[in-house]
């Protein structure tokens, strides 16, 4: 006898993670999940744009790791909330694990998510959180080819920063054919060349994040 | 590991409510821009059914090729990953129309009533003819 069930694979986690938008919109909150390989400098990333964003916004950071809280403290120790998961093995986050931690911020305040995902250039891809953006971050040692090895990462970040970019003279990363490989999976996207540590190129990714939020707000009519 | 946990505790709950004795066939379709491997599928499967209804079930993989539908002329086309911009005009507004899905769309099963019928080899009249 055959049952016809005809419903997605990780339905639970995608109507948690609708609660999740909802929730993320009635509170007026701007929600970015960041992807990356382990070390491509996720937390780098965050603390350079806390920096550069905290006059403006109210900001707090959710950190996903296997264990640990090394990147919580971090964050914490800038005067940013932050509320540390861990998967305790999972190797990417799932809605349920948003929900969770969400609990313990306060959406009032807020007007900017930072989520950190689990290094890993598969799984996040496959687990919506509810997020308004997925952003991917990959730094110049991990070479150039990893988009012809990770092509979904690629093409559903809706941004693409290219960390450590001032190693760039001692790594032999052809920036032209990985330029040339991420317009082809996700055209639209754009490159934001980053060293996240000294700061340079940091101004081009906020300013797009900022555009973002502030069109996510115009169209939530707030 | 997480996707096949998610396509048994599906599968085990709408046999369950079906009174199954047993779940021989589960079924799901799988979008090619999707980063699912058949091989780790079927072997996930293969550690996790076992106590289960699922037990010596088969899992039957439909593969989804990727289609857009061009933002700027219409045009609808099929692509691989690397080929997202419109073949036709080269616009780079491309509205995703399959590809990415991770579906279960149907389980077999057996309830107590098959069992009686047809005790253990394929019963005549079966029409759910298996694929090797």
């Amino acid at each position: 006898m055959e049952i016809d069930i005809s419903r997605p694979i990780l339905d639970k986690n995608d109507r948690l993670a609708a609660a999740n938008r909802a929730l993320f919109d009635e509170k007026g909150v701007f929600v970015v999940d960041l992807m990356a390989s382990p070390g491509a400098g996720k937390t780098s990333t965050i603390l350079a744009t806390i920096d550069a964003l905290r006059e403006r916004y109210n900001i707090a950071v959710i950190e996903g790791d296997i264990a640990s809280k090394v990147d919580a403290e971090k964050i914490s120790a800038h005067g940013i909330p932050a509320v540390q998961i861990n998967t305790g093995g999972a190797c990417h986050l799932e809605s349920d694990m948003i929900q969770r931690a969400v609990g313990a911020l306060n959406l009032d305040e807020l007007d900017l998510l930072i989520v950190e995902n689990v290094g890993n250039l598969v799984c996040p891809t496959e687990f919506y959180l509810g997020e308004d953006a997925k952003v991917m971050i990959l730094s110049i040692p991990e070479g150039h080819d990893k988009p012809y090895k990770y092509p979904n990462i690629f093409a559903l970040a809706e941004a693409v920063i290219l960390n450590k970019y001032d190693t760039l003279p001692v790594f032999d990363f052809d920036e032209e054919e990985f330029r040339s490989v991420v317009h082809s999976l996700n055209p639209a996207a754009p490159v934001f060349p980053m060293s996240a540590t000294k700061g340079d190129g940091v101004e081009a990714w906020t300013e797009w994040l900022s555009a973002r939020i502030e069109a996510a707000r115009e169209k939530a009519g707030s | 590991m997480g996707i096949v946990a998610s396509i048994l505790e599906t599968a085990v709950e709408a046999a369950e409510n079906s009174g199954a004795t047993k779940i021989t066939e589960i079924r799901i379709s799988v979008g090619d821009l999707t980063e699912i491997v058949d091989f780790a599928l079927q072997f996930s499967f293969e550690a996790m059914t076992p106590g289960t209804l699922a037990e010596d079930a088969v899992l039957l993989v439909t593969h989804v090729p990727a289609r857009s539908k061009c933002g700027a002329c219409g045009h609808e086309y099929e692509h691989g990953r690397f080929e997202v911009i419109c073949p036709e005009c080269g616009s780079l507004m491309a509205e995703p129309l399959q590809g990415r899905e991770l579906r279960i769309d149907n389980i077999e099963i057996e309830t107590p009533d098959d069992e009686e019928d047809a005790p253990i080899s394929d019963a005549p009249g079966d029409t759910a003819s298996v694929p090797e």
